[in-house]
């Protein structure tokens, strides 16, 4: 049954940052400006080596210095003609809709119909004291700005109403888009809730799985499905977004991930409640019932073809970079999954039997 | 089957659908309820714990012998504690001002969450458990008894018989349990503290408390 829905909607591989400052040679951490600039270049190789989707995620931090990713996506659009280029996520609860909506819709006029939205909550807190909102309120704020976003991406004038926001009454939003609507994908953490709104405005679903088993998953996969069917929606993609690295051995890559993994987790755990790895824990999330993707492109492909088969995914978005992993590494890792993992998928997927 | 107690779960988000399909499983009887009208939540409680009823809590709460409280603490400060008076109240909750924002409520140093609960539902019965496991982990890390993978919980109240009552339905669920005396010592179940969000067997568990409150006591005395 899966593998009937995976194979409804074409697979689409891509790769998603954070804008994590990376480290130079000397071990030293570059510079705010260099690291975006980088990201840049990331995405140019996305786009060379065949990928279709990069992800730029908003963070406000000092060592993820990423929080116009609108604008970063507009540079790598100017140097690319088919990559599509994306949120991951927009944080929607502290951001404006309308903004949102223009800053995509002209993202999407700059690269004629290569803007894709992920719209998440927020788990990444910082966004809310920053821009004067309130955590509590995160329920309220993303149910109604969700809402408005639904509306902007109609096309239409739009009459609204809300709690978070100024209403507005018959208005033209623009740019209109070209050719109908971008993508708009909902990205959900763990909530169902989340997985229900997202069926209900008829947006597709990504599942950020950052810990444990993705099989723990499929049942959002189905309750996403089944909603779509109660909705009276079509059936819609569904995406996984998961974080790895790969290198040309299982050994390399585990070396090159691993010291910064344990630094990152350890540093946001007490905020974050990870609790800090160890080798052990470590080695469980890279083998087949974790969540990373650390490996030769061998070992990757596997592990994707694997897990979109078993939540029914027809997108897989790398989460590439962590914590000061240099800007080299990270190319070798796009090149890799680009024209090494991407293609095994394809091969495995097309392989697996279709028990439709 | 007729005389298990029947639980009723407040809270259909990360934790709250979790709960219900363990206690399902278990062979309870068991309800689930939101903020509002149940038709909003058929769908989740459907796929993730078929076997619940969808209702509306003052509906689900009426009938219960348990009433578990997996909401966002920020919920709870707008839960009317008429609704759950003279009840066995199970707290699952946390608050963790990082992830949930400061609640006013539940923003007094010195006390743990359930103690605030506590005050605040001073008509119910309040035991602390599983608010220091995953709920990803909660559902498979389930094993039967005498398994050696079993993993323990804590247990906390300070009515030793609703902790024995509750602490029945953790170990049908599929964990042991160690059992805590107060609320107050309940405080160790929070995050931050030794055993959140760690798998520990019973020995082990009982360990990292022991241990703890000795590292607590002479923090205390130097």
């Amino acid at each position: 049954m899966t593998t009937t829905e995976t194979s409804q909607f074409p697979l689409t591989f891509g790769i998603d940052t954070f804008g994590d400052v990376t480290e130079d040679k000397n071990g030293r951490l570059v510079s705010h400006a260099q690291a975006i600039r980088d990201v840049v270049e990331e995405g140019v190789l996305a786009d060379q080596v065949g990928l279709n989707f990069i992800g730029v995620g908003e963070h406000h931090t000092a060592d993820m210095p990423m929080p116009a990713a609108d604008v970063v996506l507009s540079a790598i659009a100017a140097r690319t003609n088919k990559i599509h280029l994306g949120s991951a996520v927009t944080i929607l609860s502290s951001d404006d809709p309308v903004r949102v909506f223009q800053r995509y819709s002209t993202l999407n006029a700059v690269s004629s119909g290569r803007a894709e939205v992920v719209l998440g909550r927020g788990s990444s807190i910082d966004s809310f004291p920053l821009f004067g909102y309130d955590l509590s309120d995160y329920e309220q704020l993303f149910e109604e700005k969700t809402n408005l976003f639904a509306e902007l991406m109609k096309g239409e004038p739009v009459t609204w109403e809300g709690k978070t926001r100024a209403a507005l009454v018959n208005q033209d939003v623009v740019p209109h888009t070209e050719a109908g609507p971008f993508p708009v994908w909902i990205g959900v953490g763990g909530s169902p809730q989340s997985v229900v709104r997202a069926a209900r405005y008829g947006f597709s679903l990504m599942l950020a799985i950052i810990g444990g088993h993705p099989a723990r998953f499929a049942p959002f996969a189905e309750l996403y499905r089944t909603a779509l069917d109660q909705y009276g929606q079509a059936q819609l993609p569904i995406g996984v977004h998961a974080p790895g690295h790969i290198a040309a051995t299982d050994e390399q890559a585990r070396e090159e991930f691993w010291p910064h993994y344990r630094d990152v987790i350890t540093r946001y755990g007490p905020t974050r409640g990870f609790r800090p790895p160890t080798p052990e824990s470590f080695n469980h999330e890279v083998g087949p019932h974790g969540a990373l993707y650390v490996g030769a492109p061998e070992t990757v492909a596997q592990k994707i073809a694997a897990n979109m088969t078993t939540l029914g995914a027809n997108r897989f978005d790398l989460k590439y970079g962590i914590g000061g992993l240099a800007h080299h590494l990270l190319m070798t890792n796009i090149e890799l999954y680009g024209t090494q993992v991407v293609p095994r998928v394809r091969e495995l997927l097309a392989a697996a039997p279709d028990s439709g | 089957m007729s005389d298990m107690p029947k639980i009723a779960v407040l809270g259909a988000g990360h934790m709250g659908p979790i709960i219900a399909r363990v206690a399902v499983e278990a062979g309870y009887p068991v309800s689930i309820a939101a903020s509002g009208d149940p038709t909003k939540i058929a769908l989740i409680a459907q796929v993730l714990a078929p076997g619940a009823e969808p209702l509306w809590a003052a509906d689900a709460v009426a009938d219960a012998d348990l009433v578990v409280l997996s909401m966002p603490v920020h919920r709870f400060t707008s839960l009317d504690p008429e609704l759950v008076a003279d009840k066995l109240v199970v707290d699952t909750m946390n608050y963790w001002p990082p992830i949930d924002g400061v609640v006013p409520m539940f923003d007094e140093p010195g006390y743990g969450s359930s103690e605030i609960v506590a005050r605040r539902l001073s008509r119910s019965t309040i035991v602390k458990t599983f608010n220091h496991i995953g709920y990803h982990e909660l559902d498979e890390e389930r094993q039967t008894a005498g398994s050696p993978l079993r993993r323990a919980l804590g247990v906390a109240g300070d009515d030793p018989t609703a902790v024995d009552t509750v602490a029945e339905v953790v170990e049908r669920i599929g964990y042991d349990t160690v059992r805590l005396t107060s609320l107050r010592a309940a405080r160790i179940l929070e995050p931050g503290g030794p055993v959140f969000g760690v798998p520990l067997h019973r020995a082990e568990f009982e360990r990292a408390l022991h241990t703890d409150a000795i590292t607590v006591r002479e923090g205390a005395q130097s």
